[in-house]
This record gives C-alpha cells, structure tokens and sequence, in this order.
C-alpha cells in the first residue's frame, strides 16, 4: 500500500513541476522565508533580549508551517509550550544572568569564521542531497486531516501509551532536577558576587575555589 | 505540496542553529539555538509523517515527545546556567575552559595570559 502511494504521489509529482505552485505552497515558501529571516537574526542579533523576541517569531512562523502541513495539533501545541513557556523560561533566565540590555559587542565568540564556514557548508550539503532525493515527491494534503485533535489523540493513547507516561515521568524527574539545582546552592549568591569581584585573581584557580565555595557557603547557612 | 519545500527549510533552520551554536558565546543564546535546531528537525518529522501516512502516525507522534524533552531540556539548562553564572558571575562558554587540556606546559605565563584576558 505504501509503495503504490509513493508511486501514485511521485506520478502525482511528475506533473506538478516547482514552476507552478499552488496556493498552500506559495505560502509555505513566503512563511519559510519569513521564519528563516527570524532564525537568521536570533543568532546574529547582538541584543540578547532582542534574540528571544525573533525567536518568538520564528517559533511562530513554524506554527503556521504545522498548520500548513495540516498538522492543526502540534501547531497548538508548538504555540502554547515553546511561545509559550520555553520562550518564557528564556527570557528569565537573561534576566537572572543579568543580560545586558543594549548592544553587547560580546555576543559572538572567536571562532565565528569557523562557525560561519562549517554552518555553510552543512547547509549546501544538506540541501543538495535533500533535493536530490525528494525533487519529485509530492506531498497530498487533501482528504481527512492527518493531525486533527481527533486524530492525535487517537494515535497518540491508542498506540503511543507507554513513551507517553515515560516521557511524562522524565518532564517530573527533569523539573524536579530543575528545582534541586537552582535551589542547592541558595546561598551561593552571596558568595557570587564576593566571587564576581575578585574573579580576575581567581580564575587560573577557579577550580579548586567552586569546589570549595559552595560546601562552606552551606556550612555558614547551617 | 513538494517535500522538498519543508526539507530545504528544515536544512536551513538547522544549519542556522548549527551556526547559533558554534558562534555564540552567551550559554542561554546557544540553548536558543538548539532550540532551533530542535524545532527544524520537528517541522522535518511532522513534514515526512504527512507524506508517508502511516496508521502509528509515527512522525506526529515522535514531534510531541521532543517537544517535551525540549521544555525538560531547557529546564535543566537553565537551572545549570543559572548555578554557572552564580558561582562564576558569567555565563560565556568560552571562558568555562578549567577542564581544558593546558596545549603547552612549559609555556604558562602565556596560558595565564590567555585565560584572564
């Protein structure tokens, strides 16, 4: 059944050539190009608080692209937990590390050529081998909506029971892991900013201080 | 719609994140670019699930977990950049090198140099 849709889509394809798009990719392209450009300034930006706010909206254009690809479900879901909550959480924590909130010559680190070089050319990598390989594939979007709520839940608690407890037994044990972390060393902030000061002094020996600085922090508090 | 369409898009956003990761120095922009790199390979599982339509929906399926184990992800990354920049006063990556092998032994006032600029 698998092999006579792909035959029935790649024949489907063959006559549908890129130089007639219709409607639904006409705006999957101008969506993409939108996303892409947010993508592009969330990791060029030197404004740190600016990276998160394209990132709202690149986050959001791929929302749209879900949609487009009538994946009506995980769009939801991509809005309420990334621009949601992850987006959130990132916010919070540029502002517990005290980001600077104008420009930041800093943003970059050193090896950005080589960034830049390697990011390049994975790209024209992937690209050429992904349209080798699917230039004549064709995607159907018409018929029954393949990820409607209905649908989703559906599959999802009919087939996908057991990853989907174990998964949410892994988001208690990661927020749990959250928690502990940031709450360990409660007292540390004190010695962070004694740390902050002299941390020019300290840094060759910086090992040897964080290993000690945390345990007797705890010793003063108790 | 032509596959093509959202694998090159995924290609790109990917490759960015890539980017992302390999050129910035600020640990939470680089949890961003994960994040993107995350999100590209999602929009290529919800792509290639619609194409194949099977009945396990594997692809849509596979796109919720890692969107959850994106928000535990960025969860713990934060809590660690967050204990980072408490104990440090800084959250650059590049100047967390005290694990970093010392490339010349017999040099270290040129290493010293280095580290505290």
């Amino acid at each position: 059944m698998s092999l006579a849709a792909t035959a029935a889509t790649a024949t489907a394809a063959a006559e549908r050539g890129f130089l007639s798009p219709t409607g639904v990719e006409i705006t999957f392209v101008l969506v993409g190009l939108v996303t892409l450009g947010a993508a592009m300034v969330t990791v060029t930006t030197r404004q740190l608080v600016h990276a998160a706010l394209w990132l709202v909206m690149a986050l959001g254009g791929l929302a749209v692209e879900y949609l487009l690809l009538t994946a009506e479900f995980i769009a939801w879901v991509q809005v309420l937990i990334y621009i949601g909550s992850v987006v959130v959480l990132l916010l919070f924590g540029l502002m517990l590390t005290k980001a600077p909130i104008g420009r930041s010559p800093d943003a970059d680190s050193g090896n950005r050529p080589v960034a830049l070089a390697v990011a390049l050319a994975a790209a024209a990598a992937l690209v050429w081998v992904v349209v080798d390989a699917f230039r004549t594939t064709w995607i159907g979007l018409d018929g029954p909506a393949q990820g409607s709520t209905e649908v989703s839940g559906r599959f999802l608690f009919r087939n996908w029971v057991l990853p989907f407890e174990a998964l949410s037994v892994l988001l208690l044990a990661a927020l749990v892991g959250a928690i502990a972390l940031s709450r360990k060393n409660g007292g540390a902030a004190k010695n962070g900013g004694a740390a902050k000061v002299d941390r020019t002094a300290k840094v060759d020996s910086a090992a040897d201080e964080d290993s000690g600085t945390p345990g007797a922090s705890g010793k003063e508090q108790r | 719609m032509h596959l093509a369409y959202p694998a090159v898009l995924a290609a790109l956003l990917f490759c960015t994140g890539l980017y992302g990761v390999l050129a910035r120095r600020n640990a939470i922009l680089v949890l961003m670019s994960v994040e993107l790199m995350l999100n590209a390979v999602n929009l290529n599982l919800v792509a290639f699930d619609v194409w194949i339509r099977d009945t396990l929906h594997a692809g849509q399926a596979l796109t919720l977990f890692v969107i959850a184990i994106a928000a535990a992800e960025i969860g713990i990354g934060l809590a660690i950049v967050l204990m980072v920049y408490r104990n440090r006063g800084s959250s650059d990556v590049d100047r967390l090198r005290d694990t970093a092998e010392r490339a010349e032994p017999d040099a270290p006032a040129a290493e010293k140099a280095e580290v505290i600029a």
